[in-house]
């Protein structure tokens, strides 16, 4: 079972109590946009086979959302992180950075 | 290419089964062909099929990183069943379905296709009103269904419990032709009629980059050397997101995990194939006797083919009580499959922003169903540029707001 932890509550958290959300860092366009922008907000997406970023809520527990750095091709876990940021954080990226040298 | 045949069956038992010859060649790649199929699961072998079937187009190459029939083509549950709701679903499936009765006479390779019957169980007053439009639907697209009660729904599956409490069976959708095949046959047999065109399997090719000049693909990049192509069919399913990167854009689509398990093999109990979508689950039994058993995909991106356990558990829990048999059966093995799944359900096939390139993919969870009205639509697609069976599976409908919304016809995976 995947196992997150919740930077609100400070716990490691089962997947049974948490809901996935989807790709990380979209970038929200306003009425104004024209039909291309909504569709790259709605509906595309990176779909990355490696490293991933993306939301999660702690349905059962705090309710909040936060963000998760994290390999689809091998399930490991790099850290979580903040929902109120626009990009990973540098302790996300340097974890990245640590975990695909040692593989090196 | 010797046919299969009685007579073949008889005169081989005769001499120690010497004389039969491999099912299809092992090629090495050429240098260039006319189109590139890349991923030997059904729907590529399919597609590679018709367009030497429909459009003798045979200088064609299907490369396949794994073996063939490894993705989830050999990993599926094979429900079939054509009973969507709106029209461009219910033309494509139909077409699909309507192959299937004649796939093994046709492909001379028996793909056991059994029409045993789908129902899928309406559970709550909501899918009773949801059915009863689907069947109304369906009459008016010349799709054989009709909405059953629970009577017939009991006679028809006698170890069902359809008095709840919890969730008592209200009626279903029953279509008499849906069933079950042989999902290996399946991708087995276009092999094997792909190699007798003259067409090149090559296994343990992975596709690694797309060249393009100009905006338009010249060929492809793999780990058996450069391969050159007029053009390129991507129909590789959950890895459409990372063949459409190679060639520089993106795809309303997102891959995740679906699992599957089979029990114990016990004596025939259930001869038609039962879908609970309230409950998310569904249950058939194969040939041996294994009860197979299907339900929702996994909640996170995923391309490891492995899934998390407690969507298993939930899945059994899910039949329980609609099936009380089960509750006493031993589970023998499970396994897990990349789908990708689109915003609205509905497969893409699709010209893409790259000049010769085109894509197959978006069937998600429920595509096995598809595969040959699939290849039949798609050998069109890239055979002439357009298909009366694919207009509507464009990758820009969702820039328009076009959806083919399936979402409630196929709530549950399968
Ligand atoms: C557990 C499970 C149950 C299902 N149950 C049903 C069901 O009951 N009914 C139904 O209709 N559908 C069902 N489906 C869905 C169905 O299996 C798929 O929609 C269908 O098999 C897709 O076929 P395909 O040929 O597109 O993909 P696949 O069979 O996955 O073939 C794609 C191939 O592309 C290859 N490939 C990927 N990347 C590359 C590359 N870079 N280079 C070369 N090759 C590459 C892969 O190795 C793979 O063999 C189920 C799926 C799963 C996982
Ligand atoms: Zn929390």
């Amino acid at each position: 079972m995947l196992i997150l932890h919740c930077p609100y509550c400070q716990r490691d958290v089962d997947e049974t109590d948490l809901h996935a959300g989807g790709e990380a860092h979209l970038k929200r366009v306003g009425p104004e946009a024209d039909a291309a922008a909504f569709e790259q907000y709605l509906f595309m997406r990176r779909n990355t086979k490696g490293v991933h970023f993306e939301r999660w809520r702690h349905v059962y527990g705090c309710g909040k959302w936060f963000l998760a750095a994290r390999n689809t091709a091998t399930l490991q876990v790099y850290g979580t992180y903040s929902a109120q940021t626009t990009e990973p954080p540098a302790h996300i990226t340097e974890a990245i950075r640590a975990a695909q040298e040692s593989q090196a | 290419m010797k046919r299969y045949s009685a007579f073949a069956v008889a005169r081989e038992a005769f001499r120690q089964h010497t004389g039969w010859n491999k099912a299809w060649g092992h090629s090495e790649p050429k240098s260039k062909y006319d189109v590139i199929v890349v991923g030997a699961g059904g729907h590529g072998l399919a597609t590679a099929y018709y367009l030497g079937k429909n459009f003798g187009i045979t200088n064609v190459a299907v490369l396949e990183k794994g073996w063939l029939g490894g993705g989830n083509t050999g990993r599926n549950t094979t429900i079939i069943r054509s009973n969507y709701l709106q029209d461009p679903s219910a033309a494509i499936y139909e077409k699909s379905r309507s192959l299937y009765e004649t796939m093994s006479q046709d492909l001379n390779y028996n793909v056991m296709f059994s029409p045993r019957g789908v129902m899928m169980l309406a559970q709550t007053e909501h899918e009773v009103r949801g059915y009863k439009r689907t069947a109304h639907a369906n009459s008016l697209q010349n799709v054989t269904t009709e909405f059953i009660g629970p009577e017939r729904v009991k006679e028809l599956c006698p170890i069902m419990n359809i008095d709840g409490p919890r969730y008592p069976v209200l009626g279903a959708l029953w279509q008499a032709r849906g069933g079950t095949a042989r999902h290996d046959a399946v991708a087995w047999g276009y092999a094997r009629a792909c190699s007798d065109m003259g067409m090149d399997i090559i296994q343990q090719c992975e596709v690694k980059g797309v060249r393009t000049e100009g905006g338009r693909v010249t060929g492809v990049t793999t780990t058996r050397g450069d391969i050159k192509c007029n053009k390129l069919a991507m129909v590789v399913a959950g890895h459409a997101s990372v063949l459409a990167e190679m060639a520089g854009f993106q795809l309303p689509i997102e891959s995740v995990a679906l699992q599957a398990l089979v029990s114990e093999p016990i004596k025939p109990c259930m001869d038609v194939v039962v879908m609970a979508n309230t409950v998310h689950g569904y249950l058939s039994q194969s040939d041996k006797g294994e009860m197979v058993i299907g339900g929702g995909t996994d909640g996170y991106n995923n391309y490891t083919q492995r899934g998390s356990f407690h969507h298993i558990e939930e899945t059994v829990r899910a039949l329980v009580e609609t099936f009380p048999i089960v509750g006493r059966l031993k589970m023998l093995r499970q396994w897990g499959g990349i789908v990708d799944v689109t915003g609205d359900r509905s497969p893409i096939l699709s010209k893409t922003p790259v000049e010769g390139v085109f894509v197959n993919c978006g069937w998600g969870t429920g595509g096995f169903k598809a595969i040959p009205g699939s290849g039949w639509a798609m050998a069109e697609l890239v055979a002439k540029g357009h298909s009366p069976l694919t207009d509507a599976f464009s990758m820009h409908r969702f820039q328009r707001g076009q959806f083919i919304d399936e979402s409630v016809a196929a709530g549950v995976a399968h």
